[in-house]
Formats: structure tokens, sequence, C-alpha cells
């Protein structure tokens, strides 16, 4: 039970600084500028504190909890659905790529970085 | 009242995605990523309904960014999908490849999907 509560305060954490960014960083000719940035933000700080191996209370609140709830997948989603509605295929494209490999190639860059400091 | 709103929609679909995470655990026992595989397709469906939905309504803007940004923003996650594909680039390349493109094809499927049931289902409402 104590558990569900340190994911739930995290998960508010999480939901509302991606709340914050996406009220200040507006997008830019149609790109969805706030999205990419808490995806591959959070992708590196999750990769970081996975690569640490810290204890398995921090990783809830932290990993599951706002990491997990900072970064969204269904907003991505929805955005490209909507680029690609107005006929925006290559923003709609770049936007696909550079979240996928930005998110995978700064994960891995965050692991190897939290390894070696815990090392 | 937006900011509450969201960090409340937050809490819960953090925690209904870590609970979907430990079943899908007992369920399957695999090298396939089917939790937040599972979260993410669906909350794309999800969302997708209710931005079609929600088109042209005027609703309160703490509705809307409670369940929209709050609770499913919340429920789909990226970071564990990035970092999943790290872990299983290492030890399943293939594995690895099909997680990012099911996702990825599955998952804007789910929201064109969604947004047209949305869209639909919000013209029977006023008519």
């Amino acid at each position: 039970m104590k558990l569900i509560w340190l994911i739930a305060i995290g998960g508010c954490i999480g939901a509302t600084a991606r709340f914050c960014l996406a009220n200040k960083v507006k997008p830019i000719n149609d790109f969805p500028l706030s999205t990419l940035l808490v995806n591959v933000i959070g992708s590196f700080l999750l990769g970081f504190f996975s690569g640490a191996v810290l204890n398995s209370t921090i990783a809830l609140l932290v990993g599951t909890g706002i990491l997990g709830s900072f970064t969204t997948f269904s907003t991505l989603k929805v955005e490209i659905v909507s680029l690609l509605d107005q006929k925006k295929w290559r923003t709609a494209f770049f936007y696909m790529a550079v979240s996928y490999i930005g998110g995978i190639v700064l994960a891995f860059g965050g692991y190897a970085l939290g390894a070696f400091f815990s090392s | 009242m937006n900011y509450i709103a969201v960090g409340i929609g937050g809490m819960a679909g953090s925690v209904l995605r870590y609970l979907i995470g430990l079943y899908t655990i007992e369920l399957w026992h695999g090298g396939f990523p089917y939790g937040t595989f599972i979260v993410n397709v669906t909350g794309a469906l999800i969302l997708g309904f209710l931005t079609g939905w929600q088109y042209g309504k005027k609703l309160p803007s703490y509705i809307v960014s409670g369940l929209g940004t709050g609770f499913i923003g919340s429920f789909t996650t990226f970071s564990a999908l990035s970092l999943e594909t790290v872990q299983l680039i290492d030890t399943s390349p293939l594995t690895a490849l099909l997680y990012v493109v099911l996702s990825s094809v599955i998952g804007l499927f789910m929201a064109f999907f969604g947004l047209l049931l949305g869209k639909n289902s919000s013209r029977k409402d006023t008519v």
C-alpha cells in the first residue's frame, strides 16, 4: 500500500511538471517541441537512474512515478496523427524519428553515465 | 484549478500503469515488455477518442487537462519504452526492433482510430 502512494506522489509531480513545460514551451511551426523535450529528457533521466542502480523505493518514486508520468506516449501519437491530418508529412516524420531515436540514444547515454557514476 | 486537476489525474494514471504492469508480469513472464506496450496503445486510443470527442465542445479546461494531460498523459509513458528498448538491444535485438515498430505503428493506428471514433460519437451527441 505504501508503494502505491510513492507512485501516486511521483505521478502527481511528473504530470504537473509536464503540464508546466507545455504551458511555457509553445510549438514552433506546429512542431510539438514541449512533448519532444519531456520525452527525451525523461528517457535520459530514467536511463541514468536505472544505470545508477538505486534502491527499489527511490526507483518506484522517481522511475515509475515521476519520470513515467513526466514522459508521455499518448500525446506523442495524437500529435503525429494531427500533423498527418494537416498534411504536414515532413514535420510528422521528423517529429516521430527524433522522438524515437533521441529517446533511445539518450536512454542509453543516461544508463552508461549512471553506471559510470555508481561504479 | 488546471494544475490541481493535472496533478490528481497524474496520480491516478501512474498508479493504474503500475498495477497493469504488475498484473501483466504475472500473466506473461517473457522477454516482451507487455505492460508498457498495453498501457501505451490503449492510452493512445483513449486520448485520440477524448480529443475527437471534445472537439468543438466547450468543456471546462480543467476537465480537458485533468483527463487528457493528467490522467492519460501519465498512464502512458515514453521513458520506459526507451529504456526497455535499450535493455532489449542487449539481450535480443530483434525483440527490441519489434517492440519499437509495433509500439509506433499500432500506437499511431490506435490514436487515429480513437480520433475518428470520438468525432463520430461527438456528432451523434449534438444531433
